[in-house]
């Protein structure tokens, strides 16, 4: 088999995850100082941070979101269920065995079944979910500068609860992420790939629509 | 170039929202310059009293001056006698109990508990001459003490126990020719007096508040604005603007920071919207009681000690009475950090002659009302108070003791040392049954705190409450406050998420690890 540097990543994919990295490690990391549990940048100092870093996601998110529509690089992420317990097996024992992964990369279909599942659920749930209620926090009985226009709620309380009860989730994708990375043809092939673009992707693959194996 | 076209775009609004966040906008300083400017004027008199040929003459006595000042004014008498000054006693709604008058006339609270049957000492702080128990002193003019708010040369004082005249020795004459404006000691010398000493009551209105530095009083400071008490409790016709709701009960006639400084003061949004659920007072008076102390426990129980067969006084390290015969224990307390409640303006009050239901829990003698879920509620600072007093435990009801009498044998505590008597006396004159019996009970004022106000550099810091330990709010817990409050739920469960991934992990990546190390042998093992 014929081994290729293929552009896997484009320019602006690259741009996104790695800014949306940063901004969702920045927001946890106010985050969670906003939620008490630790002093770092003072109250104060840590809301204003997290209410322009999470503006700046916002915006991300909507070009993101232009950006894989008019692309159809959304497809990418229609959960599947084909051969989701053979990946799931993969990880469990074959990666043990150094057996080969059960589905191939191809440009058309980047992401395992396992992956598409978690992004899915990542990009349809969970992140809007944390936005959402993050909106709400902030505008929440919220005055504009001579007027007060309040969005009136009861409590804070639910509201508070989704937005923590997300963040902790997020934290805890991130950390399997992280891990999930070294997975790869290599430990660091998948690192490379996101930073480069570029990825070594079997050649007759990248040709073939529905890379079956034979 | 739609990638160009996009990685711009991204980039004008990533610029145009950090501008906006954070470029600083200084809406309200201008404000601030204005409201300077005004209270800086001078208030130059309308007239020179000293030019009157009418008050150029000796006064042999204090009504003399009142006639003298209705020769002119002949229709003031008529506004002050409308006052709550005056009357010692306001018509109050309260709510679930409907219109009551109320007042230091029939008031009880837990400091010298009333003034009922002790008029001849507590005159001391009425505006009028001649106050007694049956009501004498409260319907003729010539009785107002119009020099007590008026007096320019701060020289004016009543006497003790003389049932609100003056001393003897003054010189009425040159005190009538200064008459003008009240000032921070026209007030002050009731107001920061209050109780029996300095500070006794409020905590934030003390003779220090008399010539306070900016530091004490943003407002008042005479390195500062120099403010007068007037210049906020506005007065039309004698008729004061602003209330302590020790006595008052309805949401009429206060006054507020916004009035000047407007709802929405600052520069962040994220402060003005605090404004709806967080009085100015609750960050802007982070202490209180700053140069001097006040007092927060009174327990009249320990009352009566004689050495020797005479009263006597102790005194703390601070040098306030900590002990006295005629008035029991005391608990002095410095630079407070406010106690926090809810309020919307409305109170109830012990009245005379109420029941207390359990006699075992403090009576709160000023329920003052308010929740977070109440619309027209803010967090305000107060002072409590606590005390324990006499009570008629058949009755159930608070004692109104006699304190104060001229001489001995008349029942007066501070002469007799005996509650029973002294209570039989006080209730007899209160017009309340007494059963004879006097125990003592724990009851709990709240004096909201007003004055005092701090530089903005010195209010309180976010942290201050936004924090899971020691919030200036622990005691407010109707609501979920950001920093403060978490779901155990969410955040324990969130915590073992984490630590079964990371557990997860670390034996996936050993193993995976193991495997690598051994891979050669297995590969061969593989081929065959």
């Amino acid at each position: 088999m014929a081994n290729k540097q293929v552009l896997v990543y484009k320019g602006f994919e690259r741009f996104w995850h790695w800014m949306q990295a940063a901004f969702i490690m920045f927001l946890a990391f106010t985050g969670f100082e906003i939620h008490g549990a630790y002093s770092f940048l003072g109250f104060e100092n840590a809301v204003r941070y997290h209410n322009i870093t999470a503006y700046m996601l916002i915006g991300l998110v909507i070009f993101a979101i232009f950006w894989h529509l008019t692309t159809g690089e959304y497809r990418q992420y229609l959960p599947t269920f084909k051969n989701i317990m053979a990946q799931l097996d993969f990880y469990l024992f074959g990666i043990f065995r150094n057996a080969p992964h059960p589905t191939k990369k191809t440009l058309l279909s980047k992401l395992n079944p396992l992956q598409r599942l978690t992004y899915f659920f990542l990009k349809i749930v969970l992140i809007p979910a944390t936005i959402l209620s993050g909106l709400v926090y902030l505008f929440y009985r919220y005055p504009s500068r001579n007027a007060i226009d309040a969005i009136n709620i009861g409590s804070l309380k639910p509201v508070a609860i989704v937005h923590t009860a997300g963040a902790i989730l997020l934290v805890t994708f991130l950390v399997g992420h992280l891990y999930l990375i070294t997975t790869g043809t290599t430990v660091t092939s998948n690192l490379k790939a996101m930073l480069t673009g570029y990825e070594e992707l079997e050649e007759e693959e990248v040709v073939e629509k529905d890379g079956e194996k034979p | 170039m739609i990638r160009t076209f996009i990685v711009f775009g991204f980039a004008v609004l990533l610029a145009a929202v950090s501008v906006s966040l954070v470029a600083p906008r200084d809406m309200d300083k201008p404000l601030l310059m204005e409201l300077k400017e005004r209270y800086s004027r001078k208030h130059p008199p309308k007239v020179d009293h000293s030019k009157f040929e009418e008050l150029n003459r000796t006064f042999s006595s204090p009504s003399e001056v009142t006639r003298e000042c209705e020769n002119c004014h002949n229709l003031t008498a008529q506004e002050v006698m409308k006052s709550s000054h005056w009357n010692w006693e306001r018509e109050e709604y309260i709510p679930g109990r409907g219109i009551v008058y109320l007042g230091k006339k029939n008031a009880i609270n837990n400091f010298c508990i009333s003034g009922k049957g002790n008029e001849q000492s507590c005159g001391k702080c009425h505006i009028g001459y001649g106050i007694d128990s049956q009501g004498r002193g409260f319907t003729d003019s010539a009785n107002i003490d119009c020099l007590v708010c008026h007096d320019n040369t701060e020289t004016y004082a009543k006497a003790p126990e003389k049932a609100g005249a003056p001393l003897e020795t003054l010189d009425l004459n040159n005190i009538a020719k200064s008459v003008g404006r009240p000032k921070r000691t026209n007030c002050g010398v009731c107001h920061f007096l209050g109780g029996g000493g300095n500070n006794v009551k409020h905590g934030d209105l003390e003779t220090a508040m008399f010539e306070p530095d900016r530091a004490l009083d943003i407002h008042m400071g005479v390195d500062s604005v120099n403010m007068q008490c007037v210049d906020c409790h506005r007065t039309e016709r004698h008729n004061i603007a602003g209330k302590l709701y020790s006595l008052s009960s309805m949401n009429l006639k206060r006054i507020s920071c916004e009035d000047c400084h407007t709802g929405t003061p600052h520069e962040k949004d994220i402060l003005n919207e605090h404004t709806i659920k967080v009085s100015c007072q609750a960050c802007h008076i982070p202490v209180y009681a700053k140069e001097n102390a006040t007092k927060v426990h009174w327990d009249w129980s320990t009352a009566g000690k004689l050495k020797n067969g005479e009263p006597y006084v102790e005194e703390d390290e601070m040098g306030n009475h900590k002990y006295m015969s005629i008035k029991g224990s005391f608990v002095w307390k410095k630079n407070l950090k406010p106690d926090y409640i809810w309020f919307n303006g409305t109170a109830s009050h012990y009245l005379a002659g109420d029941k207390v239901v359990d006699p075992s829990k403090p009576v709160v003698l000023n329920q003052l009302f308010g929740s977070y879920s109440d619309e027209d509620s803010q967090v305000i600072p107060t002072k409590i108070h606590t005390a324990v007093q006499p009570f008629d435990p058949v009755n159930r009801t608070i004692i109104y003791p006699k304190l104060y009498a001229p001489e001995k044998g008349e029942g007066a505590f501070w002469k007799d040392f005996d509650w029973k008597t002294a209570s039989a006396v006080g209730m007899k004159e209160a017009g309340l049954p007494f059963s004879g019996q006097v125990s003592f009970i724990e009851t709990k004022m709240y004096w909201p705190v007003n004055h005092m106000v701090s530089a903005k550099e010195e209010s309180a810091r976010c942290e201050e409450c936004h924090s899971r330990s020691d919030s200036r709010l622990a005691g407010l817990t109707d609501f979920y406050l950001p920093g403060r409050d978490r779901s155990p739920l969410v955040d324990i469960g969130g915590k073992w998420l984490l630590i079964l991934t990371i557990l997860g992990i670390a034996g996936h990546g050993s193993l995976r690890i193991l495997v690598s190390l051994k891979g050669g042998r297995k590969e061969a093992s593989d081929g065959e």
